[in-house]
């Protein structure tokens, strides 16, 4: 049942999605719909709104209005922790590795929210740097390996929707290469995945579609099939 | 009779007693503060109150029921720090988010309704409260008398301020106590409940002032202004040790008894200044506390 792309099965549908940090307007109807397996990125330039729309969904901003349905239950009036426990797995841009916590404890922070998770081995076997380490500060890791460990922390509670914001920013070529394999063993294991990226190289192999945001809209789909005829407009819009 | 520093042995050993027992509370309150202040970003003006709160309750309950000092120890605590979620969940948690300085005029207001009322009713002139008869007398050391309670006092202050850093740096539930100081809202996008853990956070911070408002019971006169005298203090002392630190919170607490034990041997005049000098000192070349992290 959770082998391979269920492309009936929609689990984030997000609709006419609007939202606002004080007086800032950030999103400005957001239309979207992920289904169950897919890895979808969101493309656009900086300050578009992809991170917003990431946080929109985790109702980590000041004010929302629209519509977000998760496994077909609507979301706008839960409070962050119960999204979580949607099977939600948020990853933020600043990686959020706590300083007063050990590698360990990072890991073990975010409580078990569905069964099917890694186990502690499984997540040491595919990151096995993190167990060398695991009785060290979680930020006195290298960017690499915080990254690692805000990957790994995730794939622990069994979250089957992982929301990614940049986790390639700023990481050496052979570090962003470790995640491009472990974004296609999630991908295997039937994970639906939501990838805010930067790096488009990154993103091009792994994706299903892209959504491209600018002012806080989408502003175009892109299959992954229709990548080639589209390349002067995707290059367009993300101005490179 | 051996004398130090032209001080007779016993006459410092007597004030080293006190100072450590004046540290033991200030650990205990310093404790709650900086607790309550990492996670809830909280100035909590109302601590003196709650500690004040734990000794009422005590000398209440007891002339009015009869309860004893062992129930008291227990019951005392958990009264406050019911009341302090209460304060939290209707109050403090409106203010959430807002500028320092709203959450400090909010619990200087509580503390002084609190202290209004008890003030209106039981006045100021202090409830008598007679300690447990078999901490009544105490041993001869040698060199000095030590009275059992005082005694007391300092063992199990010591076991809970190690009990709480134990179960802060130590445990699960702790590390989501370190956790969410850093990044509450990360944190509830794990699936935390978030605003649960400050309410808890916030009784648990109030039942440590609460508790050394018991144990100050049957030393101190109990009134309802001991605790804005004291908090005064205890806000040095968190100022000394740094915000951020709970096993700073617990060492400055006891070293500035200590110190000021030790200036009211030696040169008494300055006995109730000295701690505000070491702040002013540490201030100036540690400006975010001996234990402080570097903002």
């Amino acid at each position: 049942m959770s082998h391979g792309p269920d492309k009936e099965y929609e689990q984030l549908r997000v609709s006419g999605l609007h939202a606002f940090y004080g007086e800032s307007h950030i999103l400005h109807g957001i239309d979207m719909v992920v289904n169950r397996g897919e890895l979808v990125t969101l493309l656009g330039r900086n300050g578009a709104g992809r991170t917003t729309t990431l946080k929109a969904i985790m109702n980590m901003v000041g004010r929302r209005t629209g519509s977000i349905m998760i496994n077909g239950e609507e979301t706008m009036s839960c409070a962050p922790h119960h999204i979580a426990r949607l099977g939600v797995g948020y990853c933020p841009e600043h990686r959020g590795i706590f300083s007063s916590l050990n590698v360990q404890e990072n890991l073990t922070l975010p409580p078990v929210v569905r069964s099917g998770g890694m186990s502690l081995e499984e997540i040491y076997t595919m990151f096995p740097n993190l167990y060398e380490r695991r009785f060290s500060q979680g930020t006195k890791l290298s960017g690499g390996e915080q990254q690692m460990l805000a990957m790994a922390r995730i794939l622990r509670t069994g979250a089957n929707m992982l929301l990614l914001d940049e986790i390639t920013e700023g990481l050496a070529p052979v570090i962003v290469e470790k995640l491009g394999e472990v974004l296609t063993a999630l991908k295997k294991k039937g994970l639906t995945i939501v990838l805010v990226e930067q790096n488009f190289h990154f993103a091009k192999p792994l994706a299903d579609r892209h959504y491209v945001v600018e002012h806080g809209q989408i502003v175009e789909e892109i299959r992954a099939d229709e990548l080639e005829a589209k390349q002067s407009l995707l290059n367009d819009y993300l101005g490179v | 009779m051996s004398m130090i520093f032209g001080v007779p042995f016993a006459v410092l050993s007597g004030q080293l007693l006190i100072g450590i027992i004046n540290g033991a509370f200030y650990a205990l309150l310093s404790l709650g503060l900086a607790v309550i202040f990492g996670l809830l970003k909280i100035i909590n003006f109302a601590h003196g109150a709650m500690y004040m709160l734990g000794a009422m309750v005590t000398v209440i309950m007891f002339d009015a029921l009869g309860v004893n000092y062992w129930v008291a120890l227990f019951l005392a605590p958990l009264t406050v720090g019911v009341f302090g979620v209460v304060i939290e969940y209707f109050l403090l948690r409106r203010i959430a988010g807002q500028d320092h300085i709203y959450s400090l005029l909010l619990t200087f207001g509580v503390a002084l309704l609190i202290q209004g009322v008890l003030t209106n009713i039981y006045g100021v002139s202090g409830l008598r409260y007679s300690m447990p008869d078999m901490f009544k007398g105490g041993m001869n050391l040698g060199f000095m008398f030590l009275p059992y309670y005082r005694a007391w006092v300092i063992v199990v202050a010591l076991l809970v301020c190690f009990g709480t850093w134990f179960m802060i740096e130590k445990t699960k539930l702790g590390s989501y106590l370190r956790a969410g100081t850093e990044d509450s809202q990360l944190m509830q996008g794990f699936g935390i409940n978030v605003p649960l853990l400050v309410s808890l956070t916030y009784g648990f911070g109030v039942m440590l002032a609460a508790f050394a408002g018991v144990l100050a019971a049957p030393i101190y006169s109990v009134t309802p202004v001991m605790g804005s005298n004291l908090l005064i203090v205890v806000f040095a002392v968190v100022v000394i040790g740094g915000m951020g630190s709970i096993g700073g919170a617990i060492l400055t607490g006891i070293a500035m008894g200590v110190i000021e034990g030790l200036t009211k041997t030696y040169y008494p005049e300055a006995a109730s200044a000295v701690i505000f000098l070491v702040m002013v000192v540490v201030l100036m070349f540690r400006p975010s506390g001996l234990f402080g992290k570097e903002a």
